[in-house]
């Protein structure tokens, strides 16, 4: 159980290396002076804009060096200054990181409770006109891609029928959560298709086992047989699949962040590449990739935690 | 998913089912057209700017409406069905090319290629692939072949992993010992006789993949990472008529996020036959 868990922190931390210098690196592989890419191009260049672009990553210093010491600054935050906005990269981050965070954690509550409970129902319902339902809904709301579905939401229930604010992301609880309501429903619509089909396919799985079929004999009514012995035993590959896709949704923000105009990293990435803001472009990848990462690694160490069985195979010893 | 052969299949069943399958691919084959002759059909120029007609609704003039500068909604539809159904055709071409490739070696040569080469898929999995792609056109500048080249590179991985396993299976068949038995060199049995037995397979695979790269395509164009002004890419379209919808004007938005959307599910209804019908692996 230790080496397992040591094995995979040791991959978290390779894959997380492998993607910074990738990351860093990027740098080297555009045209031109590096120096010249991070300060932003060539029109908006000045000595003491070069000079400061120097500094910071320590351009005259061997790569190795270079990608050690930019590493060793992110670690303490040091993210570097942004050109377009003149702050603190970190600052930036730090400014717009919450309204990325509740988006995606909304997204997840709606996804997790609208899929989980299609799967469900689908399941409980194998072969009728509701399975079909959930299963033909889901897969065609997977096929619309997330920023057409974005628009649809704006153009109906914020422009013609004004039942929600079209941008921006709110002030308190309440303003966040109806502000937020479109966008992570958005969201959480292209999730729907492959958390239910999951749950379904692993409910139906679980209700053929011996015991169902035992419990079912001795008179248990169905509610506590779907409740207790089903879906007790299919939670594993569910929540696996959960945890996935609300990784996945990190990245996701990108394209709906900008729809909606919500100032969090997603629309900070966009804004950035736009403006040739290198060094924004960059902590937020960093950011969104490290937040991919740990957010699977975590899944997959919790996983033998609700299902004793699999650490049973796992470790034979 | 065991393969019941269609004629097994209850009456009811198999008639509904091909019956979609047929709606999406004569939907398809439609668009396919409207691509190939979208010169003759398109009442106007798609980049005929007139701006006294901005978002005018549907009429006589112009069947979907306009859009703010006033250029011909189905026009542009038409024309932006070239470029976004080329587009993921490009993108998976190259794609296919790197990763049957990556994936032939890996099955082929086994030992520390193969732990080489799915280790880098790994790695590449490790990530969401737009996030790759934003990287690159970080890098290289918005463009469509940034985009194209860059979503290849993010797709590799997953035909390359596909390719190895069905290759791993096929190379374990007898009629390929009966080649090396031959002599045949390792290089002229993979081209020759091991990637085309296996081309079926990977083809299917493909139409699967179509409606995921046509999506990417069309969210890269729409955050102005790919197609550039004055093209009719729709998810460019999709942008540039958002701003109408404050004022009211839904149609610039949703003609061509309707256009992406029908295409993508047709395309899923379509594959998912296609992979079944060409055996292939899901």
């Amino acid at each position: 159980m230790i080496t397992a868990i040591g094995r995979r922190l040791a991959g978290l931390f390779a894959t997380l290396l492998a993607a910074s210098f990738v990351i860093f690196a990027a740098v080297y592989a555009a045209p031109g002076d590096p120096a010249v890419f991070l300060a932003g191009g060539r029109d908006r260049l000045t000595p003491e804009r070069l000079a400061a672009v120097r500094e910071q990553y320590h351009l005259d210093e061997p790569l190795v060096v270079q990608y050690g010491r930019w590493l060793w600054d992110c670690l303490h935050l040091d993210l570097g200054r942004s050109f377009q906005y003149g702050d603190q990269v970190a600052d930036l981050l730090g400014a717009r990181f919450p309204t990325t965070l509740a988006l995606v954690a909304y997204a997840t509550v709606l996804f997790v409770v609208l899929g989980v409970g299609a799967g469900i129902l689908a399941a409980v319902r194998r072969g009728g006109w509701v399975d079909s339902a959930v299963v033909g809904g889901t897969t065609l709301a997977a096929s619309v891609p997330s920023f057409v579905g974005g628009i649809a939401l704006v153009a109906l229930f914020g422009v013609q029928l004004g039942w929600f604010p079209v941008t921006g992301s709110g002030e308190g609880f309440a303003g966040t959560v109806h502000h937020l309501t479109l966008p992570a429903v958005a969201m959480a619509l292209g999730a729907l298709a492959v958390i239910s089909r999951v749950t379904r396919q692993a409910m139906v799985d679980a209700g053929a086992a011996d015991h169902v079929a035992v419990a079912r004999a001795s008179g248990i009514p169905e509610g506590e047989i779907v409740r207790r012995h089903v879906l007790r035993n299919a939670l594993g590959p569910i929540i696996t699949m959960c945890g996935l896709v609300t990784a996945g949704m990190l990245a996701g923000t990108v394209a709906i962040e900008t729809v909606f105009g919500l100032s969090g990293i997603g629309s900070l990435l966009v804004g950035a590449i736009n403006s040739h803001d290198f060094p924004v472009a960059q902590a937020v990848l960093l950011l969104m990739v490290t937040g991919y990462v740990v957010v699977t690694t975590v899944v997959d160490l919790v996983h033998p935690l609700l299902d004793p069985r699999l650490e049973a195979v796992r470790s034979p010893a | 998913m065991t393969a019941v052969p269609a004629g097994l299949l209850p009456v009811g069943k198999r008639s509904r089912r091909s019956a979609g399958t047929t709606v999406a691919a004569g939907f398809l084959g439609l668009v396919v057209l409207a691509a190939v002759f979208a010169p003759p059909l398109a009442p106007y120029p798609p980049d005929a700017v007139d701006l006294s007609s901005s978002l005018v609704g549907t009429g006589p003039e112009h069947p979907l409406g306009t859009d703010a500068s006033g250029q011909d909604l189905l026009s542009r539809v038409l024309y932006g069905a070239r470029t976004s159904l080329i587009a993921p055709v490009l993108l998976l071409a190259f794609a296919s090319v790197l990763g049957v490739a990556l994936g032939t070696l890996a099955a082929w040569r086994g030992g520390w290629v193969d732990t080489l080469v799915s280790r880098a898929t790994d790695v590449m999995y490790a990530f969401p692939g737009l996030l790759f792609v934003v990287l690159i056109i970080a890098v290289f500048g918005a463009g469509m072949t940034t985009s194209v080249l860059g979503l290849g590179l993010a797709f590799a991985p997953t035909i390359a992993k596909y390719t190895r396993s069905v290759a791993l299976s096929e190379r374990a068949k007898p009629y390929i010992d009966a080649y090396r038995v031959q002599g045949m060199g390792g290089a002229r049995i993979c081209v020759r006789h091991l990637v085309p037995n296996l081309a079926r397979s990977i083809a299917g695979y493909l139409v699967v993949l179509f409606g995921e790269a046509l999506m990417s395509l069309a969210t890269l164009s729409y955050l102005g990472f790919g197609a550039q002004p004055p093209s009719s890419d729709w998810g460019l379209m999709v942008q540039e008529g958002q701003s109408a919808i404050v004022q009211g004007a839904l149609l610039p938005a949703l003609v061509p996020g309707t256009a992406i959307a029908a295409v993508v599910v047709a395309f899923n209804v379509v594959g998912v036959r296609a992979a079944d019908r060409l055996g292939s692996r899901r």
